[in-house]
């Protein structure tokens, strides 16, 4: 047997009549390295294939351990990828409006930005709401919202897809008892909850309680939704957020990987078997603009999390070995400067996603480096996901690319960077202590200083910032935000509580205290108090009584 | 530290910068903040980093207490036109309108020229090299001082 040079050899494999050929003409004088700073050589040949290992084969088949060539046999030949824009601004009811015209438009799943004091717990009247309420998504405090968000959308019919983090337990209860309102019993609601809490720590920011406790929380969700919600994803594990603070390819995948496999440690060690929730596990990528580091990514993914599920964790229904996922195109690749290139960016990343096989996506749309989106821009993101799918042809065969030299190599190098972090964070004791210490935390920030330091020495182009400057309009119509939205948001949620009966809210209210300094779950007293209409700000007030709060201490 | 009145009054130009960079609301997109923080570190001055999650009132507050040169505001959580004219009112209110304010974030093209006019020294939009806005606030500063 020849001996292979590992996938992350930087040689060039020796290819006779080629090598010296190629040696002879001069290379452009630029770094040949993907997005990640990893360095790319200029040919792959059969030299660079991992072999199987017995019975295992590390590229196998579609719908097959490990899963690397896609989780269904016939992956887009039988059904594409659920096309699922991310909406939310104002109040609820425009929000609500923003969805039916999706779904009118051809949309085939919902998916919910909440605004920045629902992520942080915060009803819209507090002070620190002021000014951010109904911006970066739509306002929720309380379970009036909620259904005021869905209202004439029959939630046992389409699938809803929350992004919110540390209150994701009270917003499944405002969800949970909306859809009871509607006549709709969970366990036929179909959708996900982002509740992915450790990459807040990591990445997005938006927390409420110190850690522990917050992985209490999402435990109770995970455990009473497998119980009761047998349609729902109960997390959606997300590298997007890791990815968009600035880290690199590998170091999304492995530390969204780890979080989830911490997810998977936490549920079995309260005693749930590791079939009964892994199935309902998800996965949240982006799709940065390095078109073969991303598919690789995607692949390496897949496989990581098959391989891990069944070794380590021994899981024993293939469903639990499957990584599905959601893609979005990468929000920190939009550029505010000739922003109708940005349409492009997004229409190449997308395709990245669709060639790596996801299983919904959402697309960026152009004019998202200088506000909310407009609706003709969200309307061209959502017809970039419709030509790909069918004006290109690439859903006519499955994982077109499987068994390409260069992209197996650079799938076998993502998965033995992911297992190099696997390492270095197992021995600081785990992935919460990892974060605890900052590591994944200053990993990013390095990675992310870095690339901007590339960017500034123009070693790294990016059209229209740094090259190519020339014919920058400045006249791109923007979204507005009427302010009055806030003040009738504000009136809302002070109606919400004159109307509703205070002695049950109390009482709801102190029941969860009251659970909340034992282990008792705390989802079935959320529901209640969704019922007696307690505010998000009243039910997170109340447990950071009991639990206390997070401050984080910032690495640059 | 305030110098005390019986030291010497240090020679300006020798004194190493000071700035805040600061986030206002509640947006966690830090990454902006903290590589510029960093780029104004390693290009010599004396850099505070608030963290997240800030009030106005935190943001003067830590202004003051630093004795700083300059703040960074970084905001890409759409309430720049509520968040900014705040923290530009207090730092009048307790006579720190010397301080070189500038803001970075998502900021459409409409609301640069209000900025302006309340008082900010200068708008970073994405894309924003790091060396320009190292330079813009030397210059600032030193056109204050």
């Amino acid at each position: 047997m020849p001996s292979y040079p590992s996938a992350s050899s930087t040689e060039q494999t020796p290819l006779d009549g080629w090598a010296d050929a190629y040696a002879a003409v001069p290379e452009r004088d630029v770094p040949f390295t993907t997005l990640s700073a990893e360095p790319i050589r200029p040919l792959y040949t059969e030299a660079d294939r991992s072999e199987p290992d017995g019975d295992y084969d590390p590229i196998g088949v579609p719908g097959q351990y490990p899963f690397t060539r896609g989780v269904y046999p016939s992956m887009y030949r039988g059904r594409l990828w659920t096309m699922r824009q991310f909406a939310g601004f104002g109040g609820a009811a425009e929000t609500n409006e923003r969805f039916r015209y999706l779904l009118a438009h051809g949309q085939t799943g919902l998916s919910t930005a909440f605004d920045m004091p629902s992520l942080m717990g915060h009803d819209s009247d507090h002070k620190l709401s002021l000014g951010e309420v109904g911006r970066e998504g739509t306002a929720v405090d309380s379970v009036k919202d909620m259904e005021t968000l869905f209202q004439g959308i029959d939630l046992g019919e389409v699938s809803v897809s929350m992004t919110i983090n540390a209150p994701a337990a009270i917003m499944l209860a405002y969800y949970v008892v909306a859809a009871e309102r509607q006549g709709v019993q969970p366990e036929h609601l179909n959708g996900t909850i982002q509740a992915d809490i450790l990459k807040e720590y990591i990445a997005q920011k938006e927390w409420c309680f110190p850690i522990d406790p917050a992985m209490r929380l999402l435990g109770d969700m995970i455990e009473w939704s497998s119980k009761t919600m047998p349609r729902w994803n109960s997390v959606s594990i997300s590298g997007y957020h890791i990815r968009e603070a600035g880290a690199t390819a590998a170091q999304e995948l492995a530390f969204t990987l780890k979080d989830g496999l911490t997810y998977v440690e936490q549920a079995i060690d309260r005693g749930l078997d590791v079939d009964d929730f892994a199935p309902r596990l998800s996965f949240f990528f982006n799709a940065q603009i390095d078109f073969f580091e991303e598919i690789a990514k995607y692949r390496a993914a897949r496989r990581i999390w098959a391989r891990e599920l069944k070794e380590t964790y021994g899981a024993k229904n293939p469903k639990s070995w499957l990584m599905r996922f959601h893609t979005q195109t990468a929000g920190v690749s939009l550029t505010a400067q000739q922003p109708l290139n940005n349409i492009t960016r997004t229409a190449i990343e997308a395709l990245a996603g669709v060639l790596g096989g996801t299983q919904s996506m959402h697309t960026n749309s152009y004019d998202e480096a200088l506000a909310l989106p407009t609706e003709d821009a969200v309307r061209i993101a959502l017809r970039t996901q419709q030509i790909i799918a069918h004006e290109t042809g690439v859903t006519n065969t499955i994982d077109p690319l499987g068994g390409s030299y260069f992209v197996e190599a650079l799938t076998d190098r993502m998965e033995e960077q992911a297992r190099d972090y696997f390492r270095r964070i197992d021995e600081l004791g785990g992935m919460v202590a990892a974060v605890k210490e900052n590591y994944p935390q200053r990993e990013i920030a390095d990675a992310s200083f870095e690339l901007q330091q590339e960017i500034d020495a123009k070693r790294r182009i990016v059209v229209g910032v740094n090259a190519f400057t020339e014919g920058d309009d400045g006249n791109t119509p923007i979204l507005k935000i009427d302010p009055k939205l806030e003040q009738e948001q504000v009136d809302r949620v002070q109606a919400v509580r004159a109307e509703r009966d205070a002695a049950t809210v109390e009482q709801a209210i102190a029941e969860l205290q009251r659970a909340a300094a034992t282990t008792e779950n705390l989802m079935p007293h959320l529901v209640t108090c969704a019922r007696a209409h307690a505010t998000e700000g009243e039910l997170i007030h109340a447990l950071q009584a009991v639990w206390g709060d997070y401050t984080e201490t910032p690495v640059f | 530290m305030p110098a005390l009145a019986t030291e010497p009054t240090p020679v300006p130009s020798t004194r190493r910068l000071r700035v805040v960079v600061a986030k206002p609301g509640l947006d966690g997109h830090d990454r902006g903040a903290k590589i510029i923080a960093r780029a104004l570190r390693d290009a010599g001055m004396e850099v505070i980093y608030t963290g997240l999650h800030q009030t106005p009132e935190q943001i003067v507050e830590t202004v003051l207490q630093e004795d700083a040169d300059a703040v960074g505001l970084s905001i890409l959580s759409g309430a720049h036109m509520t968040l900014v004219p705040k923290i530009v009112e207090l730092l009048k209110e307790q006579e720190a309108d010397d301080v070189v304010v500038t803001v970075g974030g998502t900021i459409p093209a409409d609301d640069i020229p209000l900025l302006l006019e309340l008082g900010v020294a200068g708008v970073f939009t994405p894309g924003a090299p790091t060396q320009d806005i190292i330079d813009f606030i030397r210059g600032a500063v030193a056109h204050e001082g």
